[in-house]
């Protein structure tokens, strides 16, 4: 593939956590396929005891993969799911750690399931979370990030462009969301509403500005033939962009890793907990190591 | 507005004042009347509440003075608090209406005022209509000359017709009685009547000011001729001479005791909630279309309620029917309910006397008249014509208001709403999971001017509070298209609220469009009907019931000569020969209009994207057009999103020489580059720069054009219909031109 990109690989470790379930064939191609694409190496571990005949069956679908070689090294281990996952993506280096989410009964909703949930939160690296892995490669053409400003907001743009160039996808929207906390002016009538029009707009320009920045700085091969804009959303923060993937069908939607997970933040459940719930499509969630 | 402004409508404004006192004298003598405290209450709370308000509040042409909605609340609280004693029972009253004041005026701090928004359209009716009955129930004896009973309005609504025979038998030997009854037959008829006299100096003068006067008129009559008044004294409204003893002050010994409490907050929620009411009906009354704020004017009309209630007066609201008198007037700012209150104070210095001779059979017929137009059984009808569970929603919380009060009333009836929206959707988890999450995105569209608002799982009375904060943020004078498509049930508030938005916004110049509503099932051929999307049957919905957007569009395509058909079409497979479709599903087809014009076709489709159902139904407004001549096939879209096939099928990005704009913007692909290149001329790129297009794709001896990536308003369809015959006739320009080349 191509080289000058991948030499910017963030993710050169993915591992992925399967299981022996209906959808384990669709799953292992869809992140065979996906070490494919980012140029990297995929440890594949099982939650469970090591038999001669699960190694066989696991062995055989990557094998009907088009890129087995992608996969280097399987791990069994027992032990609770959770603190396993955690701590082998500590001692085996990884940067992507690859997880499937569930399917509503309404069959176009889906969740994440409770140890994936908690794994989001405590791993020290970016996770993926996959909606719909198919055999068939479906094309991703549409990105969304999120533009909220964060210290670790441009090595979050970095994993994201280089994810969309990778899957070769064509648009990649920034989103601001403008919470209405920051915009300080209570529309009570039409004296306070042109304020609040005025102040918005202010923010929407500067938060354009922001975000040009950092793009500009990011390698250009990462940006290549990638049509960037950026559209600036009101709403609450957190929420609103995950309804935006789902209003602009996007394919894939990439955040920040939540900071304050305290017990306390969520039970009021704010930011990426509401996007857990009802995945408007992938979700990539960036941590810097 | 200006000072030279003010002073020049003032005159304007004082008349308005005039004439709204008028009918605010009889009604706030009678509200007190019927309240159990002494008649100059009523005036005394409009006095303040129209000089209070005029100077503290934030609404505009609203009149402020004593309000329907408390005057059971008020006699219970008179009978009560007293033990027994009317007069202790009064300033105890007195006390918990002062306190109430305190109250509202701390709703308004809190800003509160969005409480009043929480409670559905139908379960507000049933209790306004409870309200009418109770008033119309307890007056009806005493407009007959007999004695008001106590009791349950329920019963007593059963027992109305009992109260007919009472006076007929009690009448003829009762001079008094037949008197103040016939008096109270002939005013009830006065106002029920009164459009229907037709003489214009009559007009001049509002309906109650005619019973007053015909009140008074016969007081003279009997005194002129000598005979002594029938009507017995004290059946006669008893003004005090002197402003002192019109004065009361209110009595806070019960201020540790949960009963005087429980009266204070009664008339705290239930006032702001009668006046939030009428504020919000007011500003749609208002010529100038201005937007009041609320919780000023609760906080002014906590301050007005807590000083009547130290004088002696009634609790003060925002009135509807005064307001819309005063509108009818044409005042345009405060300085008419200044006014309005002036005057008052003036009749009740100057001609106290003069209104002493008006017996309370009079005031009690006026009572009746407005408890009949509060319950009128039109709007029984009403409610039956959004839909059936309406009509139970209205005549259950009114039941539960007449036997209990209007709290438990209102609750209750909340909470009836609620559970007819569990079993219309049968999914009560909808409602219970996403109750607390935001449900509402906004955001401008990009390259043009309109903002467009997604509203997911569902738009009850619940929620709607975060649709309008929306609406309201973005402001009335823009282009605003909301998409109900991700919205599984819409309710009846909600589609209420949003008619009132687009009346709104049409006034100040901007437009509301719903769209995403076509395949929502309702339950009545209503635009306020309950939306719902969750059960079966969704298809068959389209042909039989049409949403506001198909209505425009059927009214838009009859203005323009085009066809229209809303039902489901069979599927035209050459849209598959687009690259656009190639690898989308369609699903249906609705909402077919025909141009014969360009002979356009412009459909609503909806796809899915992916194989297997990965997504849900993406729906787009589409157009296509069939060409009677090849040209050569291309790709035309403005973001590259078809980019990617047409690199797989060998087709790279495109430039036209001398159009640096046009390449930069939009990408442009084909199969012939050559062909392509002098098929766009200046003229057909000078036509694409200037409108907004997501895509314009030839199949060869096909078109098709989208707008934009989602369903259109029927406005865009419009815009989108003039493309469509702008784009063919450069076409056709273009082909003569090279055609003329080629023979050339």
């Amino acid at each position: 593939m191509n080289q000058s990109l991948h030499q910017h690989n963030p993710f050169k470790r993915m591992l992925f956590g399967f299981a022996f379930s209906p959808s384990l064939e669709s799953n292992l191609h869809e992140v065979v396929r996906l070490a494919e694409f980012f140029d990297s190496e995929l440890i594949l571990l099982h939650v469970g005891e090591k038999t001669e005949e699960k190694q066989k069956k696991v062995s055989s679908i990557v094998d009907a993969t088009a890129s087995s070689s992608r996969v280097c090294e399987y791990h069994w281990i027992t032990g609770d799911p959770h603190t396993t996952l955690l701590d082998s993506t500590e001692s085996l280096s990884i940067d992507l750690l690859v997880l499937g989410a569930v399917q509503h009964e309404s069959l176009f909703r889906f969740y994440v399931g409770s140890v994936a949930r908690k794994l989001t939160r405590s791993v020290k690296c970016s996770v993926l979370l996959l909606i719909k892995p198919a055999v068939e490669r479906v094309a991703c053409k549409n990105v969304v990030i999120s533009g909220f400003k964060t210290s670790t907001l441009p090595n979050t743009l970095f994993q994201a462009f280089y994810s969309a160039q990778c899957l070769g996808a064509n648009k990649a929207t920034i989103v601001e969301e403008i919470a209405n906390k920051s915009v300080k002016v209570i529309v009570d009538d039409d004296r306070s509403l042109i304020r609040s029009l005025r102040k918005k707009r202010v923010l929407e320009a500067e938060e354009n500005r922001r975000v040009a920045e950092l793009i500009d700085q990011l390698p250009a091969v990462l940006t290549d033939s990638i049509s960037v804009q950026k559209q600036a959303i009101f709403g609450k923060r957190g929420y609103s962009i995950g309804h935006y993937a789902e209003v602009t069908r996007a394919d894939l939607l990439v955040m920040d890793a939540p900071v304050k997970t305290s017990l306390l933040s969520r039970i009021i459940t704010r930011d990426i907990e509401f996007i857990l719930s009802d995945l408007p499509s992938d979700l990539l969630i960036c941590r810097a190591k | 507005m200006t000072r030279n402004q003010f002073i020049s409508s003032l005159p304007k404004n004082l008349f308005a004042g005039f004439v709204v006192s008028l009918i605010a004298l009889p009604l706030g003598l009678s509200l007190a009347v019927a309240s159990g405290m002494p008649a100059t209450a009523g005036i005394v709370s409009a006095v303040v509440g129209g000089v209070v308000v005029a100077l503290l509040g934030g609404s505009y042409v609203t009149i402020s003075g004593p309000g329907y909605s408390l005057v059971v609340v008020l006699l219970t609280a008179v009978t009560t608090l007293g033990g027994g004693d009317l007069f202790l029972g009064y300033t105890h009253t007195l006390a918990a209406i002062t306190l109430a004041g305190v109250l509202i005026s701390l709703l308004g701090v809190l800003r509160m005022g969005k409480l009043a928004e929480f409670f559905p359209a139908s379960a507000i009716e049933g209790m306004l209509a409870a309200i009418g009955l109770s008033l119309l129930v307890k007056q009806f004896p005493i407009m007959l000359g007999l004695e008001a009973g106590d009791g349950n309005p329920l019963i007593k609504l059963l027992k109305l017709p009992l109260v007919v025979t009472e006076f007929v038998q009690s009448a003829p030997e009762s001079a008094s009685t037949l008197a103040a009854g016939l008096l109270g037959v002939v005013s009830l008829v006065i106002l029920l009547f009164n459009s229907s006299i037709r003489n214009r100096y009559y007009q001049q003068i509002p309906s109650p000011m005619w019973v007053i006067l015909l009140a008074v008129g016969y007081s003279y009559y009997c005194q002129l001729r000598g005979i002594e008044n029938p009507i017995r004294p004290e059946l006669f409204i008893q003004l005090p001479d002197s402003v002192e003893s019109m004065i009361y002050h209110p009595n806070f010994d019960l201020i540790n005791s949960w009963g005087l409490w429980s009266v204070a907050i009664t008339i705290a929620v239930i006032g702001s909630v009668e006046s939030l009411l009428s504020i919000k009906a007011v500003d749609n009354l208002d010529p100038q279309r201005r937007r009041s704020n609320a919780n000023k004017d609760l906080r002014a009309l906590g301050v007005a309620t807590a000083i009547s209630g130290f004088l002696g007066g009634l609790n003060v609201v925002t009135v509807i029917s005064r307001s819309s008198v005063n509108v009818t007037q044409q005042a345009n700012n405060r300085s008419s309910n200044f006014f309005h209150g002036m005057f008052l104070l003036l009749f009740i210095l100057f001609f106290s006397k003069l209104l002493n001779r008006v017996p309370l059979s009079a005031l009690a017929a006026i009572l009746v008249y407005t408890g009949y137009k509060l319950a009128h059984p039109l709007k029984l009808v009403a409610a039956v014509k959004v839909g059936k569970e309406q009509l139970l929603i209205l005549i259950a919380t009114s039941l539960i208001t007449l036997s209990t009060n209007i709290i438990t009333g209102i609750f209750l009836g909340t909470l009836i709403t609620l559970l007819s929206h569990f079993v219309i959707t049968r999914r009560p988890l909808l409602f219970l999971l996403h109750l607390f999450q935001p449900n509402v995105l906004a955001f401008k569209e990009k390259d043009t001017d309109s903002f467009y608002v997604s509203v997911k799982y569902f738009c009850s009375f619940l929620n709607l509070f975060k649709l309008k904060s929306k609406l309201d943020a973005i402001g009335a004078t823009k282009t605003v298209v909301i998409d109900f498509s991700l919205c599984e049930f819409v309710d009846h508030s909600a589609m209420q609220t949003v008619e009132n938005y687009i009346a709104s916004f049409e006034k100040k110049g901007g437009t509301v469009s719903t769209i995403g509503l076509d395949l929502h099932g309702a339950s009545s051929s209503h635009p306020f009907a309950v939306r719902n999307l969750t059960t079966e049957n969704t298809l068959g919905s389209i042909e039989k019931l049409f949403s506001r957007r198909q209505e425009n569009l059927s009214k838009m395509s009859k203005e323009y000569g085009w066809e229209y058909c809303a039902k489901n079409q069979p599927i035209d497979p050459s849209l598959y020969r687009f690259l656009f479709f190639e690898t989308k599903p369609i699903v249906h087809i609705y909402n077919t209009l025909v141009d014969p014009i360009s002979n356009g076709v412009v459909q609503d489709i909806v796809f899915n994207e992916g194989e297997f159902i990965a997504r849900e139904s993406a729906r787009v407004t589409a157009l296509t057009i069939k060409l009677e001549s090849n040209i050569p096939s291309f790709v035309l879209d403005k973001e590259g999103l078809l980019d990617r096939l047409n690199a797989i099928a060998g087709f790279g990005d495109l430039t036209v020489e001398g159009h640096n704009y046009f390449n930069r913007k939009f990408h442009l692909s084909g199969s012939q580059p050559d062909k392509i290149r002098s098929l766009f001329s200046k003229e057909l790129i000078f036509l694409i720069e200037s409108s907004p297009i997501y895509l314009i794709e030839s199949s060869g001896n096909e078109l098709l054009i989208l707008k934009k990536d989602r369903l259109l308003s029927p406005t865009e369809v419009k815009a989108l219909v003039y493309f469509g015959r702008e784009l063919i006739e450069t076409l056709a320009c273009n082909s003569i031109s090279s055609n003329r080349e080629i023979s050339n």
